[in-house]
């Protein structure tokens, strides 16, 4: 049974940070320079700690499976990055930027974590700025706003609809400078398969280098994974090809504990899939839901006519017609679900019938058509090129897509798993947004976690570590590690069965999207408990990896990825079939109010469940971290 | 996807560079890809090609790829002679199989470029263009070290050119597509982005010496004024921020050459 200890300070929710900072250890500056750091991933979270952490005078070493930091998938997020900066005068503040994740979350966060976001998120903005990062400004000169997600203030920072990127690029640049310096070692196209643990604490990983196939140890004071989110367990979502689990999963069997991995999140504007052959789900800005108008046939018979000879009368504006103060502004996750039951009852459109149509006629009559395109010709432009349709001549189809997961590796107030010395940072670790995030927190969370929370709270642990104490990469642990690694390489290239990797992803995808996906049920989810560990068999029985270990081999890789998505996804249909309530991204269509809402039950699961790994074929151990809310009272959520 | 499409199918005929590692020779493979639908990716199409390779037990094409919606800058296929291929401010992995017609013989080549060594197939190395960055790319702000976000307005006019030449991906296809293998715009794209800020003017000088020194190093020619980069660049960055860091080059020359340099040593009690 796993110890967890979430650290959180006590007294006054608004002191809990500051007088952490002034309690928690420091480490000299002249010892800093004999720790030796990993951190493991180059996103925002580890770009900004691998560079702040070597700035404070720690050794660094970065590890990346892309050709180069820059390319990490933080770079894709659009739309932008919250902070209470009340530079608009509209009554922001730390108080309400904490409130609105924390209810946004359903009431499945740390209210502590929570509230430490909202009040670093200032230090990012001056941050960013500081490195050049190009935000939106008004003519005076001073930062643009936007409003976002439902929030009642303008707090949203943006840079055109590329914030993502250019924030990546900030953290990406002070990397840059760091190794430049000499002050970090960076390590591209090298991939983590193994965390190395010696007497309980994190010491080291096991790398493989994808170009040359060489694999190496490394031994550090302490290791740091920010790795980001496992959507892709799903296979089809809006994460990039390459983004996995394989870090945190190699973690987990090491004993970390994986806490809530049930709470994914579906966005619900994507672009449908349109074949077999698909590779990655493209989504569509939610901000086009402001002009938008969402509907489905009323008449099964009518789903592969053209929609403009389906006649008003026969249209089935849904989100309109359940949730009339909301209309087609209600939260994520209630507009994902509605657009699913449509195509349940067969009423959705395109060949595959996955599809509800976003239509702009209306704006388009209101607005004019240049006023349409001012408004979002980029997203229109888009759509166009994946398409080949015009959303000015006819509606855009839309169904929702795998986006971001908040579930990931338990951490304490310290950003620490419960494996001493092993930190997780951003979308790896499951801290900061409970059961549903919010829009613009994502970009929030990754920089205040890797600029302003780590190089803190990373000395508590270095100063109870002698300097020097860092065990040879020659020792037993190490050696074990690598033969572990060694061996599951051999086993993939050995197999030689029939079918590609791809193949058992893709069928891995739809048993969790079909049995997991926006809505479950005790039975569907036992049905995926019985689907997995068969794949699993026939994965490890019939894959075939050509090539070999000593080149470049893009299927040795991805065998080793699917491998931890199906373990992955075994663990995330059993955490939701023990979470037996309706929450945020987790509905369980048991639990739901007669509208159909989410139906939480705080006597029973306000709680983390943290998994534990107990050994191969064993069920793993369900911990459990209490969920105290000192400060504010969970209340149900309701968009009527 | 698109109704009247989804009944058509394509084929066409793929010779592709297949290269086994950095010092092997390398040679065109001709390949039949049939029954495509014209929605499909054209690394989609590739995805497909390599099940069928695998399937057969053949080493499948690598490639390089990760986001697939023209972001991170990663794949870098050179198709029938154009870096990212037939369409305009678009990257590899936003050109689909309706750009192409049935029956086409379609060459797909890795981004050429001496400073861009091959690692296997249609993969080449661009670690150059982090040594770049590595040289100068950034303004120095440690976490915890800045001013207010407020406390320097910037013109919007300025901000917006700097966000223009921001928005470069880093994925060569302007080296890829100059005759003399130059990465001034790449070079000139960061050069323009933080010169444009007033929180870059400390470092400008020393940046543009810096990058353009590394560039050189690094074996990337020189510029000609074709302006085939800005035709090939994914994001349409503008040549004119050639232009640009060639002034701000000449200036930073002059100036290193005649500038006064403090005697003063680092004191202090």
């Amino acid at each position: 049974m796993a110890t967890l200890d979430s650290r959180i300070p006590s007294g006054p929710l608004a002191d809990k940070w500051r007088k952490h900072k002034t309690e928690i250890k420091l480490v000299n500056p002249a010892n800093k320079r004999k720790y030796e750091i990993i951190v493991v991933g180059a996103g925002l979270a580890g770009a900004s700690a691998a560079s702040t952490l070597a700035d404070l005078g720690y050794k660094v070493k970065n590890f990346v499976f892309h050709d180069s930091p820059r390319r990490a998938h933080s770079i894709a997020a659009q739309g932008g990055i919250n902070a209470a900066k009340n530079y608009q005068n509209d009554g922001d503040s730390v108080y309400r930027l904490f409130y609105d994740p924390l209810k946004g979350g359903d009431y499945r966060a740390r209210e502590a974590n929570v509230h430490r976001l909202a009040e670093v998120s200032v230090n990012i903005i001056d941050q960013c700025a500081a490195l050049g990062v190009p935000f939106a400004r008004e003519y005076g000169g001073l930062l643009a706003n936007r409003s976002f997600g439902g929030a009642q203030v303008s707090r949203t920072f943006y840079a055109r609809g590329q914030t993502g990127q250019q924030l990546l690029l900030g953290a990406y640049s002070s990397l840059s400078r760091t190794v430049g310096a000499g002050l970090v070692e960076l390590h591209s196209h090298s991939e983590m398969l193994d965390l190395v643990v010696v007497n309980g604490h994190a010491k080291g990983i096991i790398v493989r280098n994808l170009v040359t196939g060489e694999i190496t140890r490394h031994s550090a004071d302490a290791v740091i994974l920010a790795t980001g989110g496992y959507g892709n367990v799903y296979n089809l979502s809006t994460y990039a090809r390459g983004s996995n689990c394989t870090a945190i999963m190699r973690a987990y069997r090491r004993g970390a504990c994986l806490a809530n991995p049930c709470y994914t999140q579906i966005h619900p504007t994507c672009i449908p899939v349109s074949g077999d052959y698909q590779s990655k789900l493209t989504l569509m800005s939610e901000s086009l839901r402001n002009d938008g108008r969402i509907w489905a046939p009323k008449n099964p018979a009518d789903r592969l006519k053209a929609p403009n000879e389906i006649a008003e009368q026969d249209r089935d504006y849904f989100l309109e017609r359940l949730y009339p103060s909301f209309g087609n502004l209600c939260p994520r996750d209630v507009a994902s679900r509605a657009a699913k039951r449509a195509c349940d009852d067969g009423r959705g459109v395109g060949e595959s019938g996955l599809g509800v149509y976003l239509d702009f006629a209306d704006a388009i009559k209101r607005l004019g058509e240049n006023g349409v395109r001012e408004r979002y010709g980029n997203l229109f432009d888009i759509y166009h090129e994946i398409t080949a349709e015009s959303a000015y001549k006819t509606p855009m189809r839309i169904y929702p897509a795998v986006h971001y997961t908040m579930g990931g590796l338990w951490v304490d107030y310290n950003l620490m798993s419960n494996v001493p010395g092993l930190f997780v940072l951003g979308e790896a670790n499951f801290s900061d947004h409970g059961a549903n995030r919010l829009g613009a927190s994502a970009l929030m969370q990754g920089l205040a976690d890797g600029y302003f929370v780590i190089p803190y709270t990373i000395g508590d642990y270095l100063a109870g570590q002698k300097p020097g104490s860092r065990p040879s990469a020659d020792g037993a642990e190490f050696k074990a590690a690598e033969d572990s690694v060694r061996g599951q390489t051999s086993r993939f290239l050995s197999t030689k069965g029939k079918e590609p990797v791809s193949h058992f992803h893709k069928r891995l995808g739809k048993i969790m999207w079909e049995y997991c996906g926006m809505a479950r049920t005790k039975e569907s989810l036992e049905t995926a408990l019985q689907k997995i560990p068969a794949l699993r068999e026939e994965f490890r029985a019939n894959v075939n990896v050509p090539g070999s270990a000593e080149t470049l081999n893009q299927s040795l890789e991805q065998a080793g990825r699917v491998a931890d998505f199906i373990d992955l996804g075994e663990l995330l249909c059993r955490d939701a079939l023990t979470r037996e309530e309706s929450c945020g991204g987790h509905f369980r269509e048991e639990h739901q109010h007669p509208d159909g809402e989410c139906k939480r039950d705080d006597e029973k699961f306000a709680h983390v469940a943290a998994w534990e790994f107990q050994g191969e074929g064993k069920t793993p151990l369900r911990n459990v971290e209490p969920l105290n809310y000192e400060f504010v009272k969970m209340s149900v959520r309701n968009y009527k | 996807m698109v109704a009247e499409n989804q009944s058509k199918s394509l084929g066409i005929t793929l010779r592709v560079w297949r290269q086994a590692g950095p010092s092997q020779p390398g040679r065109f493979v001709e390949y039949q890809s049939k029954d495509l639908n014209p929605n499909m990716s054209f690394l989609e199409m590739l995805d497909v090609v390599n099940d069928e390779l695998t399937r057969k037990g053949e080493e499948p094409i690598a490639f390089a790829h990760d986001c697939r919606e023209g972001i991170c800058g990663t794949c870098s296929c050179t198709i029938n002679g154009k870096p990212h291929g037939p369409g305009k401010g678009v990257a590899t992995c936003q050109v689909y199989m309706r750009s192409f017609r049935d029956g086409d013989v379609v060459t797909v080549e890795p981004f050429r470029a001496a400073a861009f060594p091959v690692i296997k197939d249609l993969v080449v190395d661009r670690s150059a263009f982090d040594r770049i960055q590595q040289a100068g790319g950034f303004i120095t702000a440690r976490a915890g070290s800045a001013p207010d976000a407020n406390a320097l307005p910037v013109p919007k006019p300025d901000a917006d050119l700097a966000m223009d030449a921001a928005t470069c991906i880093g994925c060569g296809a302007c080296v890829a597509a100059c005759k003399n293998a130059s990465a001034m715009l790449f070079v000139a794209a960061k050069v323009g982005h933080l010169g444009l800020l007033p929180q870059g003017q400390a470092e400008r000088e020393r940046r543009v010496l810096a990058m353009v020194g590394v560039m050189d190093a690094e074996g990337f020619g020189n510029c000609t004024n074709q302006y085939e980069c800005s035709a090939a660049c994914p994001k349409l960055i503008s040549h004119d921020f050639i232009a640009r860091m060639n002034r701000d080059y000449f200036a930073a020359s002059l100036k290193a050459a005649v500038k006064p340099v403090s005697l003063g040593g680092s004191g202090g009690a």
